[in-house]
């Protein structure tokens, strides 16, 4: 549109107008310098504009919206109107795009848009209201007069955001107020809207980390969700030979799964591996299984009744300690698909 | 371009003075400000990790050129030699795109910051300054809006997890720390009556606005820190949570560029913040007096702007070297909840200040005095006020027997209690003097 409505004044456009610093405003003529630079960027902004319409994701589109607004403010900087320039690409290019980016982002790289209708007839409906347009602007472009401006010396007189700041609070201080007003309505609304009454205490990190710790000292029975949570991290997922991925669970001392090495988004949608379809063979399912702690009376070793064995409820074996310099090598023996390993 | 850009006739706005300068002195001014962003950075990197590792107490790279002054050129370096890698999932374009507008974007800054009043070079005077618009501060706040776009397409484009959620964070991140760092400026622009650079370092003759202006001052630095995602603000890019975030997918030159602009767009902040807070080039005040003024005239003032900007650069590796990543919502609940609500209230105050000398024929420095009055006596009631009755503080001292549990923790013994003897020592000694030679026995003694 303001490309359209732009390109009318270029034919004016003198090479007499020898000086680059002739402003606009004192011969309603535009200088080399502007002429140039509208016929460098116009085309790109009609190319850019075109691929917002054709641009098969939504990421490049965006882009050319993006590549119109930086192209416009250039424009709009070389029309002596600097701070309106400016504030186009702050306020439009660096907040409202960003905002829609920032939704179209969480559009996968590789996604398109579907190209199915969902409203009966809207496509002869758009390519209808599409035509009208066309014919409205064609025809309002045609047959508009260009004056030459006058006036922007005075206007700018005392530099460029001091004149639009007399005309927004002074002359148009109402319409700035009333449009000041709307932004507030619009965001309390939005707030409104969006509120959601809290229905369950909300847990602070200070207290889920007390209850966490506090949980050690109950049974495994008596724990509730978050106690069970326990205060370390969850183990990771394994790493094999052949294998390093997510869903194939790590081995515990014993050479047992650890259940909870899988995150528990895959466990529920049944996406585990087993560990023999990567080749390799679990150890003995006996004994507790690590990442829990046993569901004894209290955890191993703080409540200890006088003669009581804080070894005792250790059934697996543990592996024998190594001599100084050497591993011990693995509890059980493993076997990948290739067979049996050897400890050498 | 403009008729401003094209030196055409002097804007009111703006202080320098332009009108001497011609395309080959722009061209070698253009020339001069990337030469010197380079060098800069590489200059940056190196002070970086020497001050990081003196603070660590290690001595830092020192092993290649003097100081180990040679090291970031060796790293750049390899960082160009290795393989450039395209990841197959990429947005091809764009993931070429996205490092490009981020350097480029980082480069545009220092066009408006002023290193220095007038010179005169070869015959020709001109301000050590390639442009001014009497929109500048705007203009660089724009600058840097774009060039988030960088970092969120790299993170997009790249196709994968921890990149899509680092340029995610970085969006949230910079939108909102850009309104605390926009509401800041605002009261200098509200000060100087202008948002043009050299007219700002002009107005800063008396009294840097770092002083009447401190809590604004307060709230830039913070926000500068999170808008160029440097530590404890460095979420986009946590190591621990996102590998490196959005140029995790990223090698070679085209990472070279995203850790290019980010060490850019530390020394435009620091620079930014030296223009508007710190008296731009001008001498600090002991020295401003020296002969007239002389300090602040020909070539000095570079030092003294070099200076500032690289008090802010130790700034940003001290609060490195000292601070903690911040959690997310800690960090958003920062901005929003606390910086821009002050901020909004500090623009006010300076308005009502401002309106008050426009219309009042008082003294600035009576009415500065007035209000630190009222703000003081405002405090001094505060204290007057009678606290509310808080729980007495726990000094930790206890008087009971030992409860290993107390509170529903296990806890050491406190200050006043005695750690009853162990259960399965006592047990151990009964086993020991009934059965002394045992095989459990000597187990058990080689584990304890």
């Amino acid at each position: 549109m303001t490309a359209l409505g732009a390109a009318g004044s270029p034919v004016a456009a003198s090479p007499v107008a020898a000086s680059l610093a002739t402003a606009v405003a004192d011969t309603g003529r535009t200088g080399t310098g502007e002429a140039t630079l509208f016929w460098v960027l116009a085309p790109i902004m009609v190319l850019a504009a075109l691929g917002l319409l054709f641009a098969r994701k939504a990421i490049h589109a965006a882009m050319c919206v993006v590549l119109v607004m930086v192209s416009l403010a250039f424009l709009y900087v070389a029309q002596d109107a600097p701070f309106l320039g400016v504030v186009q690409v702050v306020v439009y290019t660096g907040a409202v795009m960003m905002l829609f980016l920032f939704v179209l982002m969480l559009v996968g790289v590789d996604a398109s848009d579907s190209l199915v209708e969902t409203i009966r007839g809207q496509r002869w409906l758009g390519l209808l209201f599409g035509v009208g347009l066309a014919v409205l602007l064609v025809g309002v472009v045609t047959r508009v007069t260009y004056p030459a401006p006058v006036g922007l010396a005075e206007a700018n007189a005392a530099s460029n955001p001091v004149g639009v700041a007399r005309l927004i609070f002074g002359d148009f201080v109402f319409a700035f107020e009333v449009v000041g007003v709307l932004l507030v309505t619009a965001a309390l609304g939005a707030l409104v809207l969006t509120h959601r009454q809290r229905l369950v205490r909300k847990v602070g990190q200070r207290e889920l980390a007390r209850r966490r710790v506090a949980g050690l000292g109950k049974t495994e029975a008596d724990r509730d969700a978050v106690e069970r949570k326990g205060i370390a991290p969850l183990p990771a997922p394994g790493v094999y030979a052949r294998t390093n991925a997510m869903d194939v669970p790590a081995l515990d001392p014993q050479g047992r799964p650890i259940e909870q090495s899988v995150s528990r988004v895959l466990r529920v949608r049944g996406q585990e591996r087993e560990l023999e379809a990567v080749g390799v063979v679990p150890g003995p399912a006996t004994g507790p299984v690590a990442g829990q702690l046993p569901a004894g009376p209290a955890s191993p070793g703080l409540h200890l009744e006088a003669g009581e064995d804080g070894g005792a409820d250790r059934h697996a074996p543990t592996p024998q300690a190594g001599a100084p310099g050497e591993t011990a090598g693995p509890a059980t023996p493993i076997t990948t698909g290739r067979g049996p390993e050897v400890v050498p | 371009m403009s008729a401003t850009l094209l030196g055409a006739a002097q804007d009111p706005a703006i202080t320098a003075d332009f009108s001497e300068d011609t395309i080959w002195v722009w061209l070698v001014k253009a020339v001069v400000i990337l030469v010197f962003l380079l060098t800069s950075v590489l200059m940056a990197i190196w002070f970086e990790r020497k001050v990081v590792a003196r603070m660590q107490i290690r001595p830092g790279p020192n092993v290649h050129g003097p100081f180990g002054l040679l090291q970031s050129l060796a790293d750049a370096m390899k960082l160009l030699l290795k393989e450039d890698i395209t990841v197959k999932a990429a947005d091809k374009v764009i993931y070429l795109l996205a490092p490009m507008i981020s350097v480029f974007c980082a480069l545009l800054t220092f066009a408006v910051i002023p290193f220095g009043p007038s010179v005169t070079v070869l015959g020709v005077t001109t301000p050590l300054q390639l442009t001014d618009l009497p929109v500048a501060t705007l203009y660089v706040l724009a600058c840097a809006s774009v060039g988030v776009y960088g970092i969120v397409l790299g993170g997009w484009s790249s196709g994968s997890t921890y990149p899509l959620l680092g340029s995610v964070r970085s969006t949230a991140q910079v939108i909102s720390y850009e309104l605390a760092m926009g509401l800041s400026l605002v009261s200098v622009f509200i000060m100087a009556g202008s948002m043009s650079t050299s007219q700002i370092v002009d107005s800063q003759r008396p009294l840097w606005w770092a002083i009447p202006l401190a809590p604004a001052f307060v709230i830039y630095v913070i926000s500068m820190i999170g808008e160029t995602n440097r530590l404890p603000f460095d979420l986009p890019e946590a190591e621990g949570e996102l590998v490196s975030g959005y140029m995790t997918e990223y090698s070679s030159m085209k990472f070279a560029w995203f850790f290019l602009a980010e060490y850019i767009n530390m020394i435009n902040v620091s620079a930014i913040a030296t223009t508007l807070f710190l008296g731009g080039w001008r001498a600090p005040w002991p020295l401003s007096a020296i002969n007239d003024g002389m300090l602040n005239t020909g070539w000095w003032p570079v030092l003294w702007f070099l200076a500032k900007m690289w008090l802010f650069m130790f700034l940003f590796v001290w609060v490195r070297g000292t601070l903690l990543r911040l959690r997310y919502d800690q960090f958003m609940k920062l901005g929003w909840k606390v910086l821009i609500p002050a901020a909004l209230a500090w623009v006010v105050m300076v308005a009502v200040v401002q309106g008050i000398r426009q219309f009042v024929d008082v003294d600035l420095t009576t009415l500065i005095i007035g209000l630190v009055v009222a703000a003081a006596v405002v405090i001094g009631i505060t204290f007057l006020i009678p606290d509310k009755p808080r729980a007495a503080a726990d000094d930790g001292v206890r008087d009971g027997p030992f409860d290993p549990f107390e509170g529903g923790y296990p806890v050491p013994p406190l200050p006043g209690q005695q750690l009853p003897p162990s259960a399965r020592r006592l047990a151990r000694a009964a086993r020991t003097t009934v059965a002394p030679d045992t095989d459990h026995h000597d187990t058990e003694v080689q584990r304890g």
